[in-house]
This record gives structure tokens, sequence and C-alpha cells, in this order.
């Protein structure tokens, strides 16, 4: 028998009013790997499952303003074969590429990543640190929102009945601007973050940091981005002296718990070292980008 | 009441129709309806790989999806993998190099090892290492598995 | 039938055809090719689909099932609680064996079974789980093994009294099953000898086999109650004579048929759902399929026991071992069967030590019942002793491989529980491992290396085997052994070097239970070595037979003919003049002889010579994060003589990974509830690829004499001394060694921090 009922809309209008009409437990399916996995351990009992991926303007990766607009259905496979993408955000691919096997990466999205809303998805905090903006579409039409103000706390999001992820925005970078991001895992694939730190920085023509975001994640029941790191960086030519002043307020910032993955103790120890290495790492690719 | 989909999929280039409940995965319908027995479940949560297919020629976990996903798409899966008597280069370097023990997990790792030759036919031992490891092994140490992969990989390419 | 292995042991000057090559194994084609037909590949027409209600508690009293509503789910055609078990007395064998198949007075673990459904859909049986209705009264639980002893620890059974104990505590209900003592000569003599004394506790925390195929089986139950069963096993006549003791079904009622294993690493030698098939089969009058999921496999079925292993040793300035103390103590489930004791057999097995006291106990647990794995229960405990005598060496200043060949230990050894050692190659493998490019090589900036070594008795047993000759001259075996890992292979290899044809002549299958009298579990690397000796025997026997039949053939004496190089020849020309005879001549003309050639060996196989290894390996730890990567790693280990090499090395591999696995990672974590927190592989966290380098081997053949082809089991070996090698190149490269598997980056991490306080490590 079956109980829950599917539907595979091809326009984004007939998504948000059939989801929005739901009356019991709903969810839109992109990539499937965390809905899939969650109705196979029994966690989740949708009565409604609404497929996005037959909606073109999902599927796309496109220039926008000098950026790139990724709609909600593009996997990580695909962002990862994007030659432009990976030149210009490498961080936030540094994410994408952790999200899981090649299998599952050649259905896992970002937007699946970000509303499953665990406080170790992988490509959330270079998103956040990269200032990416979600586009919204729900009943009461289309709004933007920041990356950071989506999830709210473990298994929780922002979106309201019948809202749905469109698209997500990055934007035109300066030049010398790099991203980066690392995660801990005892594994080196197959793994969930135990910690992540996205940063993404700007540097000027003299080598001093303009700009930065600095983006914790596993570390506190949604992911941080916190101005203390950045504010440690700009203004300075990202030198020992002031990374270690930036690592310093990330591991401050941490407000972690002790899990199965990882004691509260360690991921506070662990977010200042990656902290250091993501700097270095994002402070290579700014002076390597034109 | 009860409501199933029906599935039209073109499995290893045949066309099959299936009936499918909504939460049943693309596995669960290749092995328990297709009888494509081919495809191992290790996990159901895209975690050992055990399931890799082909979709649309993209390697997927079949586990991580719903069978009315896969409605009009194309599959692949290992029953398709030798042509005619022919076995594919992988499949022969994995049992000359003995890149199989108990060989659950064989048709998985042979799946995934062909969608990386494809798209890179010279992968460095590391690439090799890192592409597959989605793929779970727990008799080989995985040692025999990436020479058999790498082997396959120069003969290919003619090397 | 009578055995007649004229010369079973070793020939040292017969030179080989088959033997040591690696040709591509037989079952191999359908493994590549998506055809084997594993546990759950297997469907019966009519079949319904069965599913497993299983405790959320880790202990409680079981005091209602409900079964009403769910039975009024359409599509459901059966439910069996511990109602439809026969009651077997608590405390017996028989009555721990039906309990962990289905709780009857209590649940004893989060996942224990309390009841089963037959439907004709997954979804259906599901829906009816959830309408089962049952009423539990939760007790206190414990599942650390040391805490289990504490006095007012709870206790699993209040029958249980310690077998072994002395002292006004014996006759109090306690959770320890046995406590057995072990030793030799005077440990404080010895100590008193000693230059250098080291002691420590060690302790592991279960793992799991984690073999990639869920446990799956296939049962019909007919109307004139026979029984068959097809599963994956490593043990179809265990399973069977155990399904006739909980079941009351006589055993010429069950046939079991093993399917193709998908891994099993000992963890296959328990049943789980054969039983609840069985009897959901007999009350829905259908075939019933039930398969684990993964959840279920980690939740409910056999890991390794978790152990605290208390160890002080001394030495002397020149290497010499001079005492060993040892109190271990071993995690099981809820019922006895860790096989506990083969940690104080063969945690020192490979040093001449005359002076040894060891004092194990077996403690029950709120928890699956504990599991064989390669080896069971040796690896944890050679974690400790491989580290403190690698403490030792570097305290004397002595080269780690030095020191083990001061103790090494030689033919005529006796060891500590009553075996005299054949010829053993120990003292040969330390050598190899000494010479090999691994040990020579420096160790490479920024890493370093640990060495060492591990023993396994090996095993024989019972073990019967049918070899038949068809007309065409080709030859099939039917084993009673498992084939876990390319037996089937071995086993026509070693037929076609005794007859003389190619191998591709010869198949390998494996029999139903109906087929073969009793084979003993396929474990404790018996298999090759254990259905080798009766593959030789059969074929030694179709040998005397196609002797026979050409004597017949020529009409001369039966001893006027020899067999040599797969063909029969007069023994002399005084025989008489005959164009020699093939196998193929004399199968082609059986039934003009008398009838059809077979041979059949059925023995309790002895004579299985120990083996022993070396392991090297090279580690870099990031002192930051406490992160180890496995570098460079050897595996140097006696085969007595590898039958196909590539077979050979792929266990060492396997078992080399494996225990980088239990080194660095995997380990049940259990919340405060007692429910387990990781059971998925995403969080229990087994190695992949990239976690890992290649696997180096070097095969020492030190050839078993009591083998015709001198061979030695080699699946338990290779994982003994992993863990302790692992941890001693951790230990060297931060100062101090852990003593706690698994040895992951949070724990690593806290010693680097120590080492640095304790000036063993320098800063930064």
């Amino acid at each position: 028998m079956s109980d829950v009922r599917f539907e595979a809309p091809s326009s984004l209008s007939e998504a948000v009013k059939i989801l929005a009409g739901a009356k019991g437990p709903s969810r839109a399916l992109a990539g499937g790997t965390d809905l899939i996995v969650q109705m196979e351990n029994d966690l989740l009992e949708p009565d409604l499952i609404v497929d996005i991926k037959k909606i073109p303007e999902l599927r796309a990766i496109k220039p926008e303003g000098g950026g790139f607009r990724i709609g909600a259905t593009v996997t990580s496979m695909e962002m990862i074969e994007d030659a432009s993408l990976c030149a210009k955000w490498p961080g936030v691919i540094d994410g994408v590429k952790l999200i899981g096997s090649i299998q599952v990466k050649g259905r896992a999205t970002m937007a699946g990543n970000l509303c499953n809303a665990s406080p170790g998805a992988d490509s959330v905090p270079p998103l956040v640190a990269a200032g990416a903006l979600a586009r919204i579409v729900g009943p009461n039409g289309t709004r933007e929102s920041p990356v950071e103000k989506i999830p709210v706390g473990p298994g929780k999001t922002s979106l309201a009945p019948g809202e749905i992820i469109e698209s997500f925005f990055l934007p035109e970078r300066p030049r010398n601007s790099g991203d980066a991001y690392l995660r801990f895992t005892p594994r080196t694939e197959m793994d969930i973050a135990v910690v992540g730190v996205a940063i993404n920085l700007t540097l000027d023509s003299a080598g001093v940091c303009t700009q930065a975001r600095v983006a914790l994640g596993a570390v506190a029941p949604t992911v941080l981005l916190v101005d203390e790191c950045a504010n440690a960086l700009i203004g300075t030519r990202v030198d020992e002296a002031a990374i270690d002043k930036m690592a310093a307020a990330a591991a401050a910032a941490c407000k972690p718990i002790d899990d199965k993955r990882g004691t509260r103790e360690f991921r506070i120890k662990i977010t200042s070292v990656l902290a250091k290495r993501v700097a270095q790492k994002a402070l290579e690719r700014a002076r390597h980008t034109a | 009441m009860s409501k199933k989909h029906h599935i039209t999929t073109i499995v290893n280039g045949d066309e099959y129709e299936a009936l499918c409940e909504t939460r049943h995965t693309l596995l669960d319908v290749l092995r328990d309806e297709l009888r494509l027995t081919g495809t191992k479940e290790g996990c159901a949560t895209g975690d050992c790989g055990a399931c890799s297919v082909m979709m649309d020629g993209r390697l997927v976990c079949s586990c991580l999806v719903l069978a009315v996903e896969a409605d009009g798409k194309s599959i692949d899966t290992i029953e398709g993998m030798a042509s005619g008597n022919e076995l594919h280069p992988l499949q022969t370097k994995f049992l000359e190099l003995n890149g199989l023990q108990c060989g659950i997990c064989t048709p998985g790792f042979l799946i995934a090892a062909r969608a990386l030759l494809e798209r890179n036919p010279d992968p460095t031992e590391s690439e090799a290492r890192y592409w597959l490891a989605g793929n779970l092994c727990r008799c080989t140490g995985y040692d025999k598995i990436i020479r058999a992969v790498l082997s396959a990989a120069a003969e290919m390419r003619g090397a | 039938m009578t055995t007649i292995l004229k010369k079973p042991g070793f020939n040292p000057d017969r030179k080989y055809k088959i033997i040591g090559t690696s040709p591509v194994k037989h079952d191999g084609f359908d493994k590549v090719t998506g055809r084997a037909k594993f546990a759950a590949d297997a469907f019966l027409p009519g079949m319904l689909v069965g599913k497993v209600l299983r405790s959320p508690h880790p202990h409680a009293i079981l005091k209602r099932i409900d079964t009403t509503q769910a039975s009024k789910v359409p599509g459901v055609k059966a439910i069996i609680t511990r109602d439809d078990f026969p009651e077997i007395k608590q405390g017996t064998g028989g009555g721990d064996m039906t309990r962990l198949a289905m709780a009857r007075e209590k649940v004893y673990w989060e996942g224990h079974p309390v009841a089963a459904v037959a439907a004709t859909s997954e979804s259906a049986a599901k829906k009816a789980l959830k309408l089962i209705e049952v009423e539990y009264e939760v007790l206190p639980h414990v599942i650390d093994p040391v805490e289990a002893m504490s006095p007012d620890a709870p206790i699993l059974h209040d029958y249980m009294r310690t077998k072994g104990a002395k002292g006004p505590d014996a006759e109090k209900p306690t959770n320890v099953v046995e406590r057995h003592a072990l030793g030799i000569g005077d440990v404080d003599k010895g100590f008193a000898e000693a230059d250098v004394i080291v002691e420590g506790t060690f302790d592991t925390k279960p793992m799991h086999q984690g073999y990639i195929e869920l446990q799956s089986c296939v049962a019909n139950y007919s109307d004139d109650g026979q029984v068959d069963l097809w599963c994956c096993t490593q043990a179809p006549w265990v399973y069977r004579d155990r399904l006739t003791e909980i079941l009351k079904i006589e055993s010429s009622k069950i046939r079991i048929q093993q399917s193709e294993l998908g891994g099993g690493f000992g963890g296959k030698t328990t049943f789980y759902l054969e039983p609840l098939s069985v009897v959901l089969s007999r009350k829905a009058k259908c075939p019933v399929k039930m398969t684990l999921t993964r959840v279920e496999v980690m939740r409910a079925t056999g890991p390794v026991s978790g152990t605290q292993s208390t160890i002080k040793m001394g030495c002397k300035k020149d290497g010499t071992i001079v005492a060993v103390d040892s109190t271990l103590v071993f995690q099981t489930g809820p019922y006895t069967g860790s096989a506990f004791t083969n940690a104080p057999q063969a945690m020192l097995t490979r040093y001449d030590l005359k002076n040894v006291r060891t004092v194990s106990y077996e403690v029950v647990s709120n928890r699956p019942k504990v599991s064989s794995f390669r080896a069971p229960c040796v690896p944890q405990v050679v974690f400790g002793v491989e580290g403190l005598i690698d403490e030792l060496a570097t305290k004397i200043g002595m080269d780690p491989i030095e020191m083990r060949l001061k103790n090494a230990i030689v033919e005529g050894h006796k060891t500590i529980y009553g075996e005299t050692f054949n010829r053993i190659g120990f003292v040969e493998t330390l050598e190899a491992a000494k010479a090999c490019d691994h040990y020579r090589a420096p160790v490479p900036k920024g890493q370093a290396r640990g060495i060492a070594c591990g023993f396994w008795f090996n095993r024989g047993g019972e073990t019967t085997g049918s070899m038949n000759l068809a007309p065409d001259g080709t030859v099939t075996i039917t084993l009673g052994t498992a084939d876990v890992a390319g037996s089937r292979m071995s086993m026509a290899m070693m037929a076609a070097e005794e007859l003389g044809i190619p191998v591709d002549r010869v198949r390998a299958v494996l029999a139903d239970t109906h087929s073969l009298g009793y084979n003993r579990v396929t474990a404790g690397s018996r298999t090759t070595f254990s259905s080798g000796i009766i593959v030789v025997d059969s074929a030694r026997k179709i040998i005397t037979e196609l002797c026979r039949r050409a004597a017949k053939i020529w009409n001369v004496p039966e001893e006027g003919v020899v067999f040599e190089d797969g063909v029969c020849r007069p023994a002399s020309s005084n025989v008489g003049e005959f164009e020699p005879l093939s196998i193929k001549d004399i199968a082609h003309k059986t039934t003009y002889t008398m009838g059809s050639i077979s041979g059949h060996s059925e023995m309790n196989v002895t004579g299985a010579g120990p083996g022993f290894a070396v392991h090297i390996v090279d580690v870099e730890v990031d002192k930051e994060t406490g992160l180890t990567s496995v570098k460079r790693y050897t595996i140097i280990e006696d085969a007595g003589k590898a039958i196909s090499p590539a077979q050979v090395e792929g266990q060492f591999q396997g078992a080399a990974v494996q225990g980088i696995g239990w080194a660095l990672n995997e380990e049940y974590v259990y919340g405060s509830d007692g429910r387990l927190q990781n059971p998925g592989f995403l969080d229990y966290r087994m190695p992949v690829a990239s976690d890992v380098p290649m696997i180096d081997t070097v095969i020492v053949e030190v050839p078993n004499p009591k083998h015709p082809f001198g061979l030695r089991g080699v699946g338990e070996v290779p994982l003994t001394p992993a863990m302790a090698a692992i941890g001693n190149a951790i230990g060297h490269a931060i100062g101090i060694r852990p003593r706690s598997l698994p040895m992951s980056p949070p724990k690593v991490l806290a010693i680097i921090e120590e080492a640095r306080a304790r000036g063993v490590l320098p800063a930064g």
C-alpha cells in the first residue's frame, strides 16, 4: 500500500501550490540523500513528497550580475564540474566536494544540505562565508534570505509551510578574493564534520584584508557567522598574529555539544586549529586569484 | 485507497515496467520486482556503495533514488557491464588480480570504477582511492581492488 | 570410511604444478557479473516478507505482548512471539540460544527480538510491527564489563554463579560467568629477577565484524514438517543442530543450503533470523524471507568483546622476559560465548616464558551476544602485551625485533595450555621482517614506526567432503566448509595437484546439510587446512580406485599399476606393455568396470600448524588534531605453504585494514540509556579506500609437517598484532603509547597534551 502521495510538478508555481495545500507532513524532494535515509530509518513519514527536479528553472547554474545563480536542484557533481564556478568560489566547492561519496554527490544538492538543517552540513559554512543569498518561493511570493538565516536549529528551518528554495546567489567577487573550507573528520571521506570552518576574504593591492567572513559548522545548533573572527582579520595583512587572534575568536564563539562524533572540548580545540589552516588556504587563494 | 506507481525504465538498454510504492527505492525495484539482484544492498542509506548504478549516465546509489524518480530514466547495472561474452576490462582485472573475495561489494565497485575511468582514463592511486571512497569493502583492504582499477585503466588506455 | 592418506605428512621433495600459483577463482566470474547468488538474492513462489519487532530497552522484564491489532493488518499472515517457541530451561545452552532468538522472560539488549511478523509486503509487516503492544518493566542496565563486575551492578540473571570462583562470594548472583586461571612457574620469583618492570591497563571497545552482506534467509516449512532453509552462514550444520535443539525439529527434516557468503569474519557463525523465519513459515504456511537492515545488524548481531587487560611484565637487561602477570576481563552479551579462554592461551604464545600468571573473567552485559571475529578475544589482549614488550624494548634500548627474537619459541616448545609445537616458523618470520624493505628503510621524517607480533593456534575439527569423477574425466568436489574468501578454488587446486589434471577440470561446490555429514563451523582459520586434508584424502581414494580399474582393464594385479602425473601406468615392464591410461580414459569406461568413481572423506582433522605474524607500520600523527594516518604497512606471516599466494595476500591485507579500523575509529558508542548511538556505516567509521595505503605482504613458508602441502591457516593471525603495531607507532610518534582503543583523535590529542606536559614530546 502506498500511503505517501508523490507529485513531480513541472512548474514552480504548481510545486508551491501542492506543498502549500498539504495537510500532513510534506517534503520537497531534490537529491533525496537525506530525505530517503530518514524515511528508511523510520525517522520521517511524510504524507506527501514533491519532486522538484522537473522544474526547469531550478536545474541550472547561470551567470548573474558577475556572480552565479545556482538552482536548487543542481547537484554537487554538477557544481564540481562547472569550471568557472570552481575557479571563482573554490571554498564553496571545497564544501560541496565533501558531501558524501561520488554517488551521493551525484544526487545531493546545496538546497537539501541547507534545509536538512544539520549543524554539520558541509556546504553551509562556505555559503555563509560567501555571503550567499537564497531565493525562496512560497505561497506569498518570492523572498531573498541570507543563507545563515535559514537553519534555526538542528532539523529546523525558517521556511514557512509551502516555501521552497528556488536558487542560491553567489555574488560577484572583488579581485584578490579567496575562500576556503576545511572540516575535521576521523575518516578521509564518508564522514560528518566534527568541526567545519569556512573563511572568505578579500585583500587590497597592498595585501591588506578589506573584507572577511568566517563561518563555523558543527560547533553550535546552527552554522555560526562570527564577526569577531572577521574583525580580527580585516585591516591586517592576515599575518600570524591576526590569524591567531581570529582562531582564538573562533574558539571563543563555539558552543558545541558532546555527542557520538566528538566532545565539546575536542571541538573547541579543533575549531582553532582548523581556523588557522583555513585562513592560510583562503589567503593563498586570494593572493593567486586575479 | 492504495495507489502504486507505474514506472517505465530502460535498464541496460531494455525497457522494463514495474509497479512501486512511493517509498520503494530504485534498489528495491531492481532487486525485488525486476529480479536484477546483481545490485546489492549493504546499508540502504548511501554509505556503502554496494547498490551503485548509473542513472542517465550519472553514478548514484540506487538506495537513494526513489523508484518513481527512475520513471523514464536510463539505468545501467552490473548485469549490463559485460558486452556479450566479452567481460569489461575492469571485470577481467578484478578476476586476474584477485580484486574480490566474498564478492558482495564487487558489483558496486565495478560500476563506480567504470564511471571513474570514463571520466578520468589515467587516475592516480590517490584519485582512485578517493573516487571509490563511497564503496566499502571489508575483505580485501582495498589493495587489490585499487591495483585492478589502475591496471584496467592502463590496459584501456593501451598503455 | 577409512582414511587412506598414506603419507599424510608434508613431502619436502615434491614439486608442484598448481599449488603456489594464483589462478582466477572459479566463483569469481559470477561475482563480477552480478550473477552470484547471495542470501538476499533468493525468491520462492508465494514468498512472504518477515520483519522483527525489537526491544527499545537494554534490560527489561517482558510483561505482556498483545498482537491482536497487528494481526488485523491486511496482508499479515503470521505473528510469532515467545509463545511460539518451546520452553527450554534458563542457564542451559539451549535455553540461552532460544532466548537469544526470541526474548522470553526479559529483554537483554536494545534490539532483542520480542516478536516477528510475516506479511505479503514489507509495508504491511512494518505496519503490523507498530501495532504490536508490548509492556516492559524497565530495569537498570550495565554494558561496561568492569562495571558489570562491581558488587552493586544490575544483575542480568539471578541464577548465575561464577564458574571457577572461590571464596565467600561464590554463591552470590553475579554477572561473572567464569573465572579462568592459567599459568606456569612462579611469577613473584620471576619479577624478582627482572631489571625492568612495566605495567598497564588497556581497554578495548566492542567493534563489529562489518561484513557488507546483510544477514538474510528464506525458510520454507512444508506441510510434512520438512524445513528448507537458505541463508548466509559459516556454519550450516551448527545452525541445523541448534534449530533441532530449540525448535524440536529432527535434523533429518532440516535442510540448510548456504548461499554465497558476503563476508562473515566470524559474525555469521550464530543464527539470528533463521529460527524466526522457520517458525513464521510454519505458522503462515508459506515461504518466508527475512533480511536484516544495517541498523539491525549493528544493534542486534555480534560485536566482539569489549575488554580490559591489566598486565605487568618484567625483563632482564639482555631482553629476556622473566615474568608476566595479567588480569583480563571480557565482555560477552547476555550469555556466555565469547571464547575468552583463547586469550590467556594465545596472548603470550610465541615467547618462551617460564613465569606466567593469568586470571580471566567473562562477564555478561546488556548488549548483543558476542560473536566470533578473527581470532576471538586475542587481538584485544595482544594490544596490551605487545605494547608492554615495546615499552620494555625501549627502556633497555633494544631493537624491537631483536627483543622478540631473544624470546622467540621454536619447534618443541610446550605451550602454557599444554600443547607441544611441531615445526613452527616464528623465528623465520621475525628474520624475514628484519630483512624486509620496510624495516630496513629509514623512518620518513614526521612519521613513526611500530611493530608487533601475533599468534593464532589455527584449527582443525570435524570435516567431511566428497569428490566425484565424471565420465569425461572432470572432477567435482562437494564441500562442507563454507567459502569465506576463496576456499572452493584452493580445494580445486589441491585436487587438481593431487590428480595431475588442470585446475579447470575441477569444480568445487558448497554442500547442503543433507548431502554430507557434520562439519564444524568454518572459523578459526581451519578451512583450507581441514577441507584441504579431506580433499587430498578423497583424491587419493580416487587414485587408488583408478589403479584398481586400470588393473581390471589390463587384467593385471592391482599392485602392478602405479599412478603418476595424472595417468595410470604399469609399475614395471614385468607387468606388461600397456599404453598409460589417463583419468579421462578410465572415467570413460567406468560403466564397464565397476561403476562410477568417487572419493569421500570424513575426519576430525588434527595437526593444524600454528601461525605467526609480524606487522610493521609507519604512521603520521597530526599533533594539532590527534589524527593518525597510516602511511605504510607490511605484514610478514608464515603461511606454511601458500596454495594461492594472491588469496593469502588478500587475507593479510583485509585483516590489516580491519585492524586499522579497530585501532583508529571503530567502536560501539552507547548512550547513558544503553542504546547504541552509531548503528550505521556513517558513524561506525570503517576504513574507506582513501583512508589506507597499499598493504605490503611477505609470505613466509615454513611447512606444516602435518599437512600434505605444508599449509597453515592464515585468516586469524593477521589481525592479532594490528592494533598493537599501530599503537606502538603512535606511541613512538607522540611519546606516550595509547592504552585505549580506538586511538581516535580526541584520545590521541589528550595524550599529546599529556606528553607535552610531561616533557616527553617537544612543544609545537
